[in-house]
């Protein structure tokens, strides 16, 4: 709370205002030194509204893909949607899903280390980033559609089918550049 | 799905031709008018592209929301009813945001209190609906007169709420709000609050912009939350076990949610510093002596500037714009120089002064005064008289007026 946002064009990493060149660099790097990298999409991607939605999914698809391409043994890529904003009682199944109200379940029991908010709206991806801050040790990152996200470590604004297409190829540019953190006790941690 | 640039340079049923925000209303020709405050509102929102206005007597803002079911007769308000009271206005106002509306109300005194539920609901469920409050008394023995205690009670809802001193702060304000409140980031109901009566039912010269030029429309597609989900909280409120249970979880769900309603109002500064250039004016900042106000009081504070500039005492002046988002960092660095601030309100609590004093080093240099409440004017000389007397300086008794 209190950060200012990036202007259009710029995105922040730990709540320095950064160029997106840095921003892509970093954001790859992060995926690719994290145990349990994950993507997780939201429901204005998880369901094709619109030409640009469906656009959008591919790309994430995409950008998964190139994840599961780009890492070594020993790191495994997830793909765990946000589907709705219901909260579940008595708790979501957090091998399927992953919801605002207790996302940090899913983090723990995936031992997720690094992990992307794409398509969810923007009051939702707050309450999960706030969470997920408070008690877990995940490095966020928020693909935002709109204003970008200060509860993320590392946020972009006004995401795009080419944003996201752009970050994939920063991922495979950095492959084999950086070293995993396979040894380290981080992840699940809380 | 309208995307709002396209739309600029096409026209609505009017024949209003939607325009850059920007360029409307700081580029447009203007022109000077002579009007009461409750008519610069009715102009206001003739150019805001508004789609629902709800309404409900009380003084002093039924003539403004009467002269708005004008508008709507001549087809410029999407929609216009009466509510059965201020409480179910909020609340109709409330559904017609959830709906994915631009919803304006206006409201006053008892009225504000008798609403109060709503207004942190609103920014709860990230509502940007705005809403003008002329203020008036709210105690008993009834007073429809000019006082802002009501303003104290909006602070912490969760609301923007911003001050106007003028009619042409009004005109400008109300348009430029909704370009604030609207902001993904922000998404929030605003209070533009004014001084009853001073504001509302005085003429001045106002500066408007041409009538044949609106904003552009509200975008739903740029909420932070979705439109009308009735399966998910906000909307959905009793039946899930999160909001019910005592548990880690839910307080942890809800501490979250209020965090991020304030975290809102914080981000809106930047938005707010840009359509408002800063979140405060101030004049002589060098000066030992400093008045710092908002509303109407600012106006008594500048005569009084010049009075005591008259007898050689140099003063300077803070209008405070946004009571939330609060200019903490501005009003800290406007009175770093001064030895006595001075604080002129229109309430008997002095709750601007108490905001002052928790925001600046060294409090003691603030007076919490003059205060004239009940509907009382404030004529500037008890300001003089009051910082005079501060001063040390020989003053002239001013039959029992004022604190």
């Amino acid at each position: 709370m209190g950060i200012r946002l990036p202007n259009p064009g710029e995105a922040h990493i730990n709540g320095v205002i950064e160029s997106e060149e840095k921003a892509y660099e970093e954001a790859a790097r992060q995926f690719l030194m994290a145990k349990v990298p994950t993507i997780f999409p939201g429901p204005l991607v998880l369901w094709a509204w619109n030409e640009k939605a469906a656009k959008k999914a591919t790309a994430i698809r995409h950008l998964f893909n190139t994840l599961k391409e780009c890492v070594q043994p020993g790191q495994k890529p997830m793909l765990i949607p946000m589907p709705d904003y219901r909260p579940k009682y008595p708790k979501i199944n957090p091998e399927v899903e992953i919801n605002p109200n207790h996302p940090n379940l899913t983090i723990w029991h995936n031992k997720i280390d690094c992990c992307m908010f794409v398509g969810v709206h923007c009051h939702q991806a707050n309450l999960s980033l706030k969470i997920i801050r408070g008690g877990t040790s995940c490095y966020t990152i928020a693909m935002c559609a709109q204003a970008g996200h200060e509860d993320a470590m590392l946020s972009f604004r006004d995401a795009s089918v080419e944003k996201i297409m752009k970050l994939a190829d920063t991922v495979k540019r950095l492959k084999g550049t950086v070293q995993p953190r396979l040894n380290s006790k981080s992840g699940a941690s809380n | 799905m309208a995307d709002i640039k396209s739309v600029i340079g096409t026209q609505n049923k009017k024949g209003q031709t939607f325009t850059d925000p920007w360029k409307l209303l700081h580029e447009a020709p203007r022109t000077p008018s002579f009007f009461t405050g409750s008519e610069v509102i009715k102009e206001a929102i003739r150019r805001a592209s508004c789609d629902v206005m709800i309404a409900y007597p009380i003084t002093p803002q039924s003539e403004a929301a009467a002269l708005i079911g004008e508008l709507f007769a001549e087809g410029y308000v999407g929609d216009y009813f009466r509510g059965e009271s201020e409480f179910a206005v909020m609340s109709q106002c409330a559904g017609a945001a959830f709906g994915g509306a631009r919803v304006f109300t206006t409201t006053a005194g008892p009225g504000t209190m008798r609403a109060m539920e709503n207004f942190p609901m609103w920014a709860g469920a990230r509502l940007p609906i705005q809403m003008i409050v002329t203020c008036r008394g709210i105690n008993s023995p009834l007073s429809i007169q000019p006082d802002t205690l009501e303003i104290a009670y909006l602070l912490n809802t969760g609301m923007l709420v911003w001050h106007a001193e003028t009619a042409q702060d009004f005109f400008d304000w109300i348009l430029k709000g909704y370009m604030v409140s609207e902001e993904p980031d922000v998404h929030l109901p605003l209070a533009l609050c004014c001084d009853g009566f001073f504001v509302t039912h005085t003429k001045d010269v106002v500066n408007l912009t041409p009538a044949d030029m609106c904003l552009p429309p509200y975008d739903p597609y740029r909420s932070p939350v979705p439109c009308m989900d009735m399966e998910c909280p906000p909307v959905r409120m009793m039946r899930d076990p999160f909001v019910m249970k005592s548990n880690y979880i839910s307080y942890a769900t809800h501490a979250s949610w209020q965090q991020e309603i304030w975290a809102a109002i914080e981000r809106s500064r930047k938005h707010s510093i840009h359509w408002l250039n800063g979140l405060i004016d101030t004049e002589n900042v060098d000066a030992d002596i400093m008045i710092v106000t908002s509303g109407t009081a600012v106006s008594q504070g500048r005569e009084a500037i010049r009075m005591l500039e008259d007898e050689g005492v140099r003063c300077g002046l803070v209008k405070v714009k946004t009571l939330r988002p609060w200019p903490e960092e501005e009003i800290r660095e406007a009175t770093k120089n001064a030895k006595h601030i001075f604080v002129p309100e229109f309430n008997v609590t002095g709750w601007l002064a108490k905001e002052i004093r928790a925001t600046i080093p060294n409090p003691h240099r603030v007076h919490a005064g003059p205060h004239v409440c009940g509907g009382m004017t404030m004529p500037p000389e008890i300001i003089v008289s009051e910082i005079k007397t501060a001063l040390g300086m020989k003053t002239f008794s001013l039959a029992g007026r004022g604190s």
